[in-house]
């Protein structure tokens, strides 16, 4: 059965939507990433003008998020106060991104851009992060040896304004949770996407919060992140399909709450594991796309205005 | 909802026919008009269910020849773009924009053109993919400008917005014809051009031009319309009902 985009103006089938969403939904449940890197890509592979599939995949994802961070709040798998902090620094970011994006393009090149900027950022990212699980992993099935020190002190605890973060059992200056939400904002605004997948590793590695409370967390901030630009690209750019978001959302919310179960049952390192080798493919994908000679060397450039 | 309306535009415009048919036959006196032709309708509407559509053209000659119809949708700018490997990775080296690119361009005829038309006619009349005046907006050399072209007339054949397959328009004996005219479901929305030319002796002897709407109708062209129009406002319900939706979707199961 085929639905009309009014936006996207192009005919779909609504059970392919509603299936790509709710794969998309049961990665973010899981992981507590948006899946925004993940959709936006398969939205345009069966047929959605790149600039529409961007701005409707931010739509999709404020539904989606609010959706996933409910369920985790009722296991109280929420740092409300660490959200609000990265949330502070994510808003400063996003504007910066947004004007470095709008160079970027006035330049040219900027999907090429944005590939690039992918791969180095998954490439590293997974990397560590897959070094790092499996040494874990194999540190659990050896019990004699010594635990990894709970806390290891660097030149980050040295820094003022430091805070208490009671769910994440932090104690911790709020220039690091700011300063991260700012990258990632800028980063966000810059890829259009949540930035959960960034957010995520780094609120393990660099915050040293605990596994269980990141996904609810980083869902709670990717809300406005989101949200605001969802409204920044119906504003600018008329992109937002509502009807396409709504669809996908659908699918999106029963996928999300299928994987946020499916998530609690995972140890933590097996969940780091499996996020990290996804972060992998989509990265080694990326970079292959790049190097692979492309179908078609011409293609048509999105309408300007 | 729509179909009655639709029946009923369609019987008229089958009445109006008939009628033009009938003058034309017994009543005209000779070489008045050698062609009248209309649409079964003049609004392809598209609504949520829209997976293309079909429009029929009727019409009659006043005598033994070939018809030609060329479906032409509102011209725009389109610009193509060049990848070329540097250091390893494609990237966008090279663009071309082109002015007056139909959005949709599709042709039929009685038989096959190159049969019943001589190339210049067909080249002055624009019809056939190959005879559409297509114009460089930015300079380039001419060899570039070909494969540009050749490149814009094979993405858009992909994408069935220029019908690269000459259609069929069918006699129903000597002096009526008719031709179905299909549209994929990522036709662009805007007034098109149906024209359509009385051939003989490889020259065209008549032409009518009929215009056809391509319209949003129902809730698709309220979002479009209210999208354009407030789209702050359009945002801020987009992501307000992404928020409702995804807070109802977490009720069902509490407590499960």
């Amino acid at each position: 059965m085929d639905i009309y985009l009014p936006i996207a103006e192009v005919s779909l089938d609504i059970f392919v939507l509603l299936g790509l969403g709710a794969a998309v939904g049961f990665l973010s449940g899981v992981f507590g990433v948006g899946g925004g890197f993940l959709l936006t890509p398969l939205l345009i592979f069966i047929g959605v003008p790149p600039t529409v599939a961007v701005a409707s995949s931010a739509n999709q994802l404020v539904g989606a998020s609010v959706s996933g961070v409910i369920s985790h709040w009722r296991r109280g798998n929420v740092d409300f106060k660490m959200g609000y902090v990265l949330l502070a620094g994510g808003l400063v970011g996003s504007l910066l991104g947004v004007s470095i994006f709008t160079l970027l393009k006035r330049l040219g090149q900027v999907e090429l851009t944005i590939s690039i900027c992918y791969v180095l950022l998954l490439g590293t990212l997974g990397a560590l992060m897959i070094i790092e699980s499996i040494r874990s992993m194999l540190r659990l099935h050896r019990p004699g040896v010594a635990r990894r020190r709970l806390h290891q002190h660097t030149w980050m605890h040295g820094l003022p304004l430091k805070a208490r973060f009671r769910r994440s059992r932090l104690y911790i200056s709020t220039l690091l949770p700011i300063g991260l939400g700012f990258v990632i904002g800028v980063f966000s605004a810059i890829l259009g996407i949540g930035g959960g997948f960034i957010m995520v590793p780094a609120m393990i590695y660099m915050l040293g919060m605990p596994t269980a409370v990141v996904p609810g967390t980083s869902l709670f901030q990717i809300i406005f992140v989101a949200a605001n630009v969802t409204v920044l690209q119906a504003f600018t750019n008329r992109t937002v399909d509502a009807v396409l978001a709504l669809v996908l959302l659908v699918g999106g919310v029963v996928g999300a709450r299928i994987g946020s179960r499916f998530g609690t049952r995972l140890r933590g390192e097996q969940l780091r594991f499996l996020l990290a080798l996804m972060v992998l493919a989509v990265a080694a994908k990326l970079a292959f796309d790049m190097t692979v000679p492309p179908g078609d060397l011409f293609s048509i450039a999105p309408e300007k205005g | 909802m729509s179909a009655p309306r639709a029946d009923r535009s369609e019987r008229s415009a089958c009445r109006m026919l008939v009628l033009a048919a009938g003058l034309l036959l017994y009543a005209s006196p000779a070489r008045a008009q050698a062609l009248a032709a209309d649409l079964t309708s003049h609004l392809i509407a598209i609504t949520t269910g829209f997976t293309g559509a079909s429009v029929v053209l009727f019409g009659a000659t006043d005598g033994p020849g070939d018809v030609v119809v060329a479906v032409r949708g509102p011209d725009r700018d389109m610009t193509i773009r060049r990848k070329d490997r540097v250091a390893g990775i494609w990237m966008n080296t090279n663009e071309l924009t082109f002015g007056n690119v139909p959005s949709f361009y599709a042709v039929a005829a009685s038989r096959p053109i190159e049969g019943i038309l001589s190339p210049a006619a067909a080249a002055f009349y624009r019809l056939g993919i190959a005879n559409l005046k297509l114009e460089a907006r930015t300079a380039a050399p001419p060899g570039t400008i070909e494969t540009f072209r050749a490149a814009l007339e094979r993405i858009q054949q992909q994408a069935g917005l220029f019908v690269s397959r000459i259609g069929k328009v069918d006699f129903l004996g000597e002096r009526l014809f008719r031709a179905t005219i299909m549209f994929p479901s990522n036709v662009p929305t805007g007034t098109y051009l149906v024209e359509v030319f009385l051939v003989r002796d490889k020259d065209v002897i008549s032409g009518q031009t009929t215009p056809l709407v391509v319209s949003k109708v129902g809730v698709d062209a309220a979002v479009f319309e209210f999208s354009g129009r407030q789209p702050g406002l359009y945002g801020a319900i987009a992501v307000l009902t992404a928020v409702v939706a995804g807070w109802l979707a977490s009720l069902p199961f509490r407590g499960a």
